[in-house]
């Protein structure tokens, strides 16, 4: 079943054109990942499902409904978390507090909210060691557990991750990788965006490359890996 | 042991004139936390808060007779909603169009609705001094060590005051609004992602920060007996002083910094001369400024990654 599709999208900041009729499709159960280089549109596309900003043209359609009119916390509420680039995590908040905003629209559901945290800290472990400290103390790795963990508080049906690899050890980094395979096999549907694309690849049902605001490419994710222009232009091969 | 007496009274004056700055302090603070605008609008909802009290008494004393005693809190709740309202009203009106304008838009238009909110008072109500009527403030007071005395009045406005910073404290710290405001003041987009409907934090920060101000406009004009239109520019600018040096978009902080303004002004008021005391106040507030440009209590401004 199709939980998100995505058709003609064009985003622009002020006159300059970000998106420039995107299509795409994320299949209930999948992992599908957006590979490109800098400035390709990777993570517009990601702020434009998202609602932090809006398509000039286009529509994004979530299990069917319109999404795309909607201002963005009422995104959160259809059912899409994002957990941004850059880890924008509260920084003078407590791990606790920055995962209870994650829940905040479950407003009073005490009993919910305090499930969700439960399953997070089953997750990261580590984020339960350390729930009562300041987001801003945390470490890289952490500051990325606690990103994707808040994002995750609010149960939503797909969630959308940018650049969760970006600035970790190689050690984490494959750590982040084994914990979206396993976010997804409970159950949430994930769209990815990655700079490294072999390892994006790797975890992913299908992937769609992108190029200056458009998808040049698109197919399962291990026929991507072996095609020969994203061997060259992606995977840094000869 | 006559000096001790005299510092003890001086202190409890202090803090009691503190506990008026710190109030309408908060109200300048909470919104630069959540919007990075200073709301110079802000000391006239507050002096508008002492006009409306002044209504609301005569309103009392016309229909029943008497002004003072328990009639006092219906006054304090409908001033306290109708402040509040004001500053939902100007955020809506004057602020939200130009959220995306820059830095300077909101402020000059922050400049014109104080200008606006000044000049109605005078228009409605005159340009001369007003007293509340006679009986309201309540008389009498505790005598402490010897000389020094902390009056019913002082010990009504402290009790007040604390009463209502506790509860705001308390609110910002422990509720899911509270901690909604305190993530919109850090990031609005990453706030937005969380499902935070941040129009609606700021708007309960505009109903927040006037209503606080529209009391302690009311208390200042029942400690001081008289007022007039300039009462929010003279008191929101040290109040708004008060929140810089306490670290502004912080709340502790705007309290500390209310406290310690009105403690300083005092002992140089009561030590030095009345004449020199705001330079005194003032010497101060620069020389811990060149110390600590965000204030005592605030942070370092975040450096983005």
């Amino acid at each position: 079943m199709t939980l998100l599709k995505i058709e003609n999208l064009h985003t622009y900041y002020g006159h300059i054109q970000a998106l420039k009729g995107i299509h795409l499709e994320v299949e209930e159960g999948e992992i599908v990942t957006l590979i490109g280089a800098n400035g390709a549109g990777k993570t517009t596309t990601l702020r434009t499902i998202s609602g932090l900003i809006r398509p000039r043209d286009g529509q994004i359609l979530l299990d069917g409904q319109q999404i795309h009119t909607l201002p963005a916390h009422r995104i959160v509420e259809a059912g899409i978390a994002h957990a941004p680039e850059g880890r924008q995590i509260f920084s003078t908040l407590t791990v606790t507090e920055n995962l209870n905003m994650g829940a905040y629209t479950l407003a009073a559901d005490k009993a919910a909210i305090e499930e969700n945290r439960q399953r997070v800290f089953d997750l990261f472990p580590r984020l339960e060691e350390r729930k009562n400290q300041l987001g801003g103390t945390l470490s890289g790795g952490e500051q990325q557990m606690l990103t994707i963990g808040r994002a995750l508080m609010a149960r939503p049906k797909l969630v959308l991750l940018d650049e969760p690899s970006l600035g970790l050890a190689p050690m984490l980094v494959k750590a982040i990788f084994d914990t979206i395979q396993e976010i997804n096999a409970r159950g949430v549907t994930v769209l990815l965006v990655e700079q490294n694309a072999r390892a994006a690849l790797k975890v992913a049902h299908r992937g769609y490359v992108l190029e200056t605001g458009r998808v040049v490419l698109s197919g399962a994710a291990n026929e991507l890996l072996r095609d020969e222009r994203v061997r060259k232009a992606y995977l840094g091969e000869q | 042991m006559q000096f001790i007496q005299q510092l003890i009274q001086q202190l409890i004056n202090g803090i009691t004139i503190g506990a008026f700055y710190s109030l309408v302090a908060l109200g300048y603070t909470m919104v630069y936390g959540v919007l990075k605008l200073i709301n110079f609008a802000h000391g006239d909802m507050f002096m508008w808060g002492a006009y409306l009290g002044l209504t609301g008494f005569n309103v009392a004393l016309a229909m029943v007779g008497q002004a003072g005693g328990w009639s006092i809190l219906p006054i304090v709740i409908i001033l306290m909603l109708t402040v509040a309202l004001v500053g939902v009203l100007v955020e809506r009106i004057a602020y939200r169009p130009l959220r995306s304008a820059g830095r300077l838009a909101p402020v000059i238009s922050a400049l014109g609705v104080a200008f606006i909110l000044q000049s109605l008072a005078r228009n409605v109500y005159g340009a001369s001094y007003k007293t509340y009527p006679t009986g309201i403030t309540p008389t009498g007071g505790l005598s402490l060590a010897g000389s020094a005395r902390v009056s019913t009045m002082q010990i009504i406005v402290l009790i007040t005051s604390f009463l209502l910073m506790g509860a705001l404290y308390l609110f910002v710290q422990r509720t899911r609004i509270g901690t909604a405001m305190r993530a919109v003041s850090l990031d609005h987009d990453t706030s937005r992602l969380m499902g935070i409907d941040v129009n609606r934090i700021i708007a309960i920060v505009f109903l927040i920060g006037p209503g606080l101000g529209g009391v302690a406009g009311m208390i200042v004009a029942l400690y001081y007996g008289s007022f007039d239109f300039t009462l929010g520019w003279s008191y929101g600018l040290k109040a708004f002083i008060a929140a810089i040096l306490g670290g502004i978009g912080n709340i502790p902080g705007a309290m500390l910094g209310g406290m310690l303004l009105g403690i300083i002004e005092t002992l140089g008021a009561g030590y030095l001369s009345p004449q020199w005391k705001d330079v005194i106040a003032y010497a101060i507030l620069i020389i811990i400024l060149i110390f600590r440009p965000t204030g005592l209590l605030g942070e370092r401004v975040a450096e983005k990654v």
